[in-house]
């Protein structure tokens, strides 16, 4: 669990970040948003250190951060950035092994985690352990420098805008692996970004930041029902907050009992995903069915929309 | 008038111009320095003594019948290929050919010229011949940059030309001539001037890098100090050579003349320590701005992943900046170097040794071929160390890029 307390950061007379306070949950997605200028990335910088805050504490299960050296601290938190930073003098796997190598790791050790890291992004350690940074794609640059930040087994990831220089269908995807990563590595991760799409997809909390306050910080349904004030409820879309309710629910979690005549869905869709279907296709109600095809009930229009509204 | 509406006479004009097009532009300049060469100026020079005005010889004057056209022929040969192959591996193989030729012809000449036995007659390389020689050495120098050598590969040419020259004069091709005359009477002292020059123009580069790498990386890291610290070398860098080993003999002699430790080491107002203090503050700039711009163009994401990451500012330095700069301070390191095998010569005039001893003693005799024995190496060495460095900058750059 990571608690910070009261974090305010100026630069000269603007101040940056100002008396932010939240909990960010073990083993969770936490997405901090917000407009460029808002403060987010400072905020997420001082979680290790790379900005010292002017006031206010960050507690890590507890133990202040501000009581060991900050290289240190910086060893047991993952960072993965922009652009991804790579090392371009450094090759696949020794960009990778960067912080293991730091922390004294045995090469023994450390040659099996990076195996392992870049089978678990689809990287064929054969092919690309060798390589040099500029020989790779930007997705696969990008998941080269998550594996990077995951290499010591942290107990924090910190993201800052990681999936900026995707283009939207690698980026999709890279999106769908972060999840899946933070299912297997059961990580805490931190990410920061100014695309509402993105936060809502990822975060199982959002943190919406506008000039360096903390305006809500909640759950993404909680934001779009019950938006704290009219800068969130705009930031989180006026117009559309409806389709991305339906968005943040799945079938499966929607669905009642029943048969219906109308095309099997997958119960991982989304209600959203649901309804164009229904809508393209011209019928009221579709069947919802488990990753096996085995029936689960039925999902109407009229129960999709429900959905939809605040209450 | 037409035929068909075709203008009668283009087909004609056109194939013409294709020809032309095919002409290299080039070829025709050097076809036409190599015939002014070959025809209108001597190939070698007879002088009664080392200092006497010169008697000018053709080539087909001083060669048997047979020998001067046989190069003669090669040579238009080697025109020829100028003029309208454009494969480059063949254009250098002909050029490396006519030089082969020519250089053997010199010294064929020299040999048949000067009567044996006789140690005062000089031989020198005619006007006709050193044209020849740029003309095809330029064609030479044009083929490889066609061919886009790997830095591996112009390391390996380098190392077989050095080895090629080496061999013909160890073996006493070139014995006869006039230079070669000049090195037989200084060979002892040769070796040792070679010597000092190489550890001047090392010493005063090693010397700088130990300081300028640290100051480099001090002006890096504090931008308030960057002006002044390059602005005071740009300075230094504007004071000529000669003045300021004029400049370095006061203080320097007054140090060796009230600090009795400072004369023991060889600190003196003439000679090798003004010398050494010279190029060293020479060397200072390149290799400080050199630092500077390759430290300001590392990734500034790479730079905050090593910070992100846990590295301490040492660790950052010297595993991701430096040698992320280390191309472009490289860079630095190549132009000092070769700036300071051509400074040290004026070393000479203050008593520092050096080939430039031969140039300035060749200068105060008007024995020209004096001049040379010590200019030659000194262009040999610094385009050695042009093409070594420039062959490792290029090497570290292939990986990253």
């Amino acid at each position: 669990m990571i608690a910070i307390e009261h974090l305010t950061k100026r630069y000269g007379s603007t101040t940056v970040v100002d008396d932010v306070s939240m909990v960010i949950e073990r083993n969770s997605i936490t997405v901090i948003v917000g407009t460029s200028g808002s403060g987010k990335s400072t905020l997420l910088r001082m979680v290790n250190r790379l900005v010292e805050p002017e006031s206010g504490r960050v507690l890590i299960d507890g133990r202040d951060t501000a009581h060991e050296p900050a290289h240190l601290l910086r060893r047991r938190i993952g960072y993965a950035i922009q652009g991804h930073g790579l090392f371009p003098h450094r090759s696949v796997a020794e960009n990778i092994a960067t912080v293991p190598h730091l922390l004294g790791w045995e090469p023994a050790r450390i040659r099996s985690r990076v195996t392992a890291l870049l089978e678990a992004l689809q990287l064929d350690p054969a092919v690309f352990a060798r390589k040099y940074p500029h020989q790779l794609s930007g997705g696969q640059q990008q998941r080269v420098g998550v594996a990077r930040a995951l290499a010591a087994e942290p107990e924090v990831l910190l993201m800052d805008e990681p999936f900026g220089a995707l283009d939207p269908i690698i980026r999709d995807k890279a999106q769908d692996d972060l999840l899946d990563i933070q299912r297997r590595f059961a990580t805490t991760i931190v990410l920061v970004t100014h695309d509402i799409d993105e936060a809502f997809r990822l975060g199982d909390r959002v943190a919406v930041m506008s000039a360096g306050r903390l305006l809500q910080y909640d759950r993404p349904e909680v934001l779009l029902k019950h938006p704290a004030d009219t800068l969130v409820a705009r930031m989180t879309g006026l117009s559309d907050r409806a389709m991305r309710l339906l968005a943040l629910t799945t079938a499966g979690e929607a669905v009642v009992p029943g048969a219906s005549d109308g095309p099997g869905v997958a119960s991982s869709a989304s209600l959203r995903e649901v309804l164009c279907e229904l809508i393209w296709r011209g019928v009221d109600s579709a069947n919802v069915v488990d990753a096996a095809g085995a029936p689960l009930g039925r999902l109407t229009i009229a129960t999709i929309l429900a959905h939809g509204r605040p209450s | 008038m037409s035929v068909l509406g075709v203008p009668v006479g283009q087909p004609r004009s056109a194939r013409a111009t294709a020809r032309a097009a095919r002409i290299d532009r080039l070829g025709i300049l050097l076809t036409l320095l190599g015939a002014t060469a070959l025809v209108l100026l001597p190939f070698v020079v007879l002088k009664a003594n080392r200092i006497a005005p010169g008697d000018p010889r053709a080539l087909v004057e001083v060669l048997p019948r047979w020998a001067a056209l046989g190069t003669e022929a090669l040579l238009v040969l080697v025109a020829a290929v100028a003029l309208g192959v454009a494969r480059a591996r063949a254009r250098l193989a002909a050029a490396l050919a006519g030089i082969v030729a020519v250089a053997l012809a010199v010294a064929h000449a020299a040999a048949l010229l000067t009567p044996p036995g006789n140690a005062v007659v000089r031989v020198a390389p005619g006007a006709g011949f050193w044209l020849l020689a740029s003309a095809l050495g330029l064609m030479a120098a044009d083929a490889i940059a066609r061919l886009r050598p790997g830095p591996a590969m112009r390391v390996l040419a380098l190392a077989a030309f050095l080895a090629v020259a080496g061999l013909a004069l160890a073996h006493g091709t070139f014995d006869s001539l006039s230079i070669m005359r000049e090195y037989a009477v200084n060979a002892d002292r040769f070796a040792s001037e070679a010597q000092r020059h190489i550890a001047l123009a090392l010493g005063s580069l090693g010397a700088a890098v130990l300081l300028g790498l640290p100051l480099g990386i001090l002006a890096h890291r504090v931008p308030r100090l960057r002006p002044a610290i390059l602005a005071l070398l740009n300075i230094v860098q504007t004071i000529p050579a000669i003045a300021l080993f004029g400049i370095l003999m006061a203080p320097l002699g007054l140090l060796a003349a009230h600090v009795p430790w400072a004369a023991a080491i060889g600190i003196r107002g003439i000679g090798a320590a003004p010398a050494l203090v010279a190029l060293f503050l020479y060397s200072l700039l390149p290799i400080v701005a050199n630092t500077v711009a390759g430290l300001r163009q590392v990734s500034p994401a790479a730079l905050d992943a090593a910070h992100g990451m846990g590295m301490t500012p040492w660790q950052a330095l010297a595993r991701v900046e430096l040698p992320l700069a280390l191309p472009v301070i490289l860079t630095g390191v190549r132009i000092v170097l070769v700036q300071n095998i051509g400074l040290v010569a004026i070393a000479a005039l203050i008593g520092g040794g050096g080939l430039g001893t031969f140039i300035f003693q060749g200068i105060g005799q008007t024995a020209i071929d004096l001049v040379l024995l010590g200019a030659i190496p000194i262009v040999v060495l610094a385009f050695s160390a042009a093409v070594l460095l420039d062959a490792l900058v290029e090497a570290l750059d292939r990986g990253r890029r």
